[in-house]
């Protein structure tokens, strides 16, 4: 059915029209005054602390995952910051540190032990058992055959020159010092840190 | 966060309540102690959910070139001799959440930016038509219409951190103290003692770039030459909302309206005064007229109707 409309039908719904959005534009009819800022998206995620693991710095952040450690739940994070409670950084992050969430989900980050077997090119992944089970017996290995008890004055060193260690930069002081006693005990001379690099 | 709490409401008439008293936040980025290292940036981006994607060197250290609708926040560096010394500039740019936004007054679609009583001035996307008005009010150049919803963003103070009681998160990153948060007092107070710092250190015109031109800022900088904001990458000397936006939304509109008011009301008067017109039916008109002309002249056919 085809309806026509009339010139004054035309009149009558434009004029009505302009008075319907006269009346809005001089605030005759109130509009709810309402806004909404975005939601705090860290709610109830869980929070975790964890140390930086970038350079000797060693800042302290807060980690957020998704879930609350439910059971059927999968933990996922979702946003790290600076620990305020930590004092070295108290809060703070560099921009490396501040852009840690892109490392964590990085598909290169290493998340496993891997090994090379001496003319392979491809890496293998192990577990953690077979993994320190293999360090410890090639250190076994090369410190019977590598040890000095005494230099070539005669004098008493125990020295193990053949290995060098490379500590955590996330370690605190205690581990630091753990790690040291456990290393020096072994004789081993070059320890560094990976905070150097 | 509560309907109360708005200040302001682009392109929208109602009066927010105002019997609260709420404390104005102010973010107090010190160029002086500025190293330049992008945490803010960084921090932003992430906080925000944002990824700018990777973009090209252009031979200096800004890097993003300039804002976007991903980047909020920008280093922006300059060298200028001053006194005989190379001074490398490094100002973080971003929305200065002015007391008086020239966006909100451009801003034609209802709710699409708003004001909160603590002085953040925040963009509501879901009601942005994209027309980038908000663009052309801003005397800072800091909105950016995005390519993907051709929606306008910018930096949100992080209204939702300040909301339940956190600083923002590029407040919360800086690792040299250059960026502070708190409330808009506490921040002039602060920036007072940097001030005098400055001052001792040579800096005779070390000063606080909070300008007046748009009612202030809440977002303001310690310059170690305030008499020379132009030397940070063009901070305006005196921004103000620009003379089009002023013309347009604080006069032309008002009076318009008050057209529009005046007109109803006489309509209104004239009703009542003189009644409605009742115009006379067009086709009974015509067949009067008609039946006239035929009378008169009784020997010719009678026309067509048309």
């Amino acid at each position: 059915m085809s309806q026509t409309m009339t010139r004054r039908q035309f009149f009558k719904v434009t004029a009505g029209g302009f008075a319907g959005a006269g009346l809005g534009a001089l605030g005759l009819t109130p509009e709810a005054l309402q806004a909404a800022t975005r939601p705090f998206k860290l709610e109830r995620t869980s929070e975790a602390r964890n140390i930086c693991p970038y350079c000797s710095v060693s800042c302290g952040v807060l980690m957020y995952s998704i879930g609350d450690k439910a059971k059927n739940v999968e933990a996922s994070i979702i946003h790290i910051e600076g620990d305020p409670d930590n004092p070295v950084n108290r809060g703070t992050l560099c921009p490396k540190g501040a852009g840690l969430l892109e490392m964590i989900h990085s598909e290169n980050r290493l998340k496993f032990p891997e090994v090379r077997e001496a003319g392979s090119s491809e890496w293998k992944r192990i577990s953690w058992d077979e993994a320190i089970t293999r360090i410890a017996t090639h250190m076994k290995a090369d410190r019977d055959a590598n040890f000095k008890t005494t230099n070539e004055a005669g004098v008493t060193v125990n020295h193990w020159p053949t290995v060098g260690f490379l500590a955590s930069s996330a370690a605190s002081n205690e581990a630091g010092y753990i790690s040291h006693k456990v290393l020096r005990g072994l004789g081993v001379i070059g320890i560094d840190t990976q905070a150097r690099i | 966060m509560s309907s109360l709490d708005i200040q302001r409401r682009s392109a929208t008439t109602t009066e927010p309540p105002q019997a609260r008293h709420s404390v104005e936040v102010a973010k107090l980025i010190d160029v002086s102690t500025c190293i330049g290292c992008k945490a803010c940036q960084v921090a932003c981006m992430e906080w925000n959910d944002l990824r700018d994607k990777v973009g090209h060197n252009i031979g200096v250290y800004d890097n993003p070139a300039d804002l976007t609708d991903q980047s909020w926040t920008v280093m922006r560096y300059t060298e200028t001799e001053q006194n005989g010394k190379l001074e490398w500039l490094i100002r973080k740019d971003g929305c200065m959440h002015c007391a008086d936004p020239g966006c909100l007054k451009a801003c034609p679609s209802p709710g699409a930016i708003i004001q909160y009583t603590n002085g953040i001035v925040d963009f509501q996307q879901e009601h942005c038509i994209g027309c980038g008005y908000c663009i052309q009010g801003c005397p800072f150049n800091i909105p950016r219409l995005s390519k993907k919803d051709n929606k306008a963003y910018k930096c949100t103070l992080c209204s939702d951190r300040v909301t339940v009681g956190q600083a923002p998160a590029c407040v919360k990153t800086c690792p040299t103290g250059a960026i502070h948060f708190g409330t808009k007092e506490a921040m002039k107070d602060y920036a007072e003692t940097r001030i005098v710092d400055l001052k001792s250190r040579g800096y005779e015109k070390a000063g606080l770039y909070d300008p007046q031109g748009v009612g202030g800022t809440h977002v303001m900088y310690v310059l170690q030459h305030a008499d020379q904001p132009q030397l940070y990458s063009k901070l305006p000397d005196n921004p103000h909302i620009s003379a089009s936006v002023q013309l347009w939304k604080g006069w032309t509109k008002p009076l318009g309206l008050a057209g529009l008011g005046l007109i109803a009301l006489g309509s209104f008067f004239h009703f009542v005064r003189r009644g409605r017109k009742v115009a006379e039916d067009e086709y009974a008109a015509r067949e009067k007229s008609l039946a006239t002309v035929q009378t008169s002249q009784s020997d010719q056919p009678p026309a067509e109707r048309v």
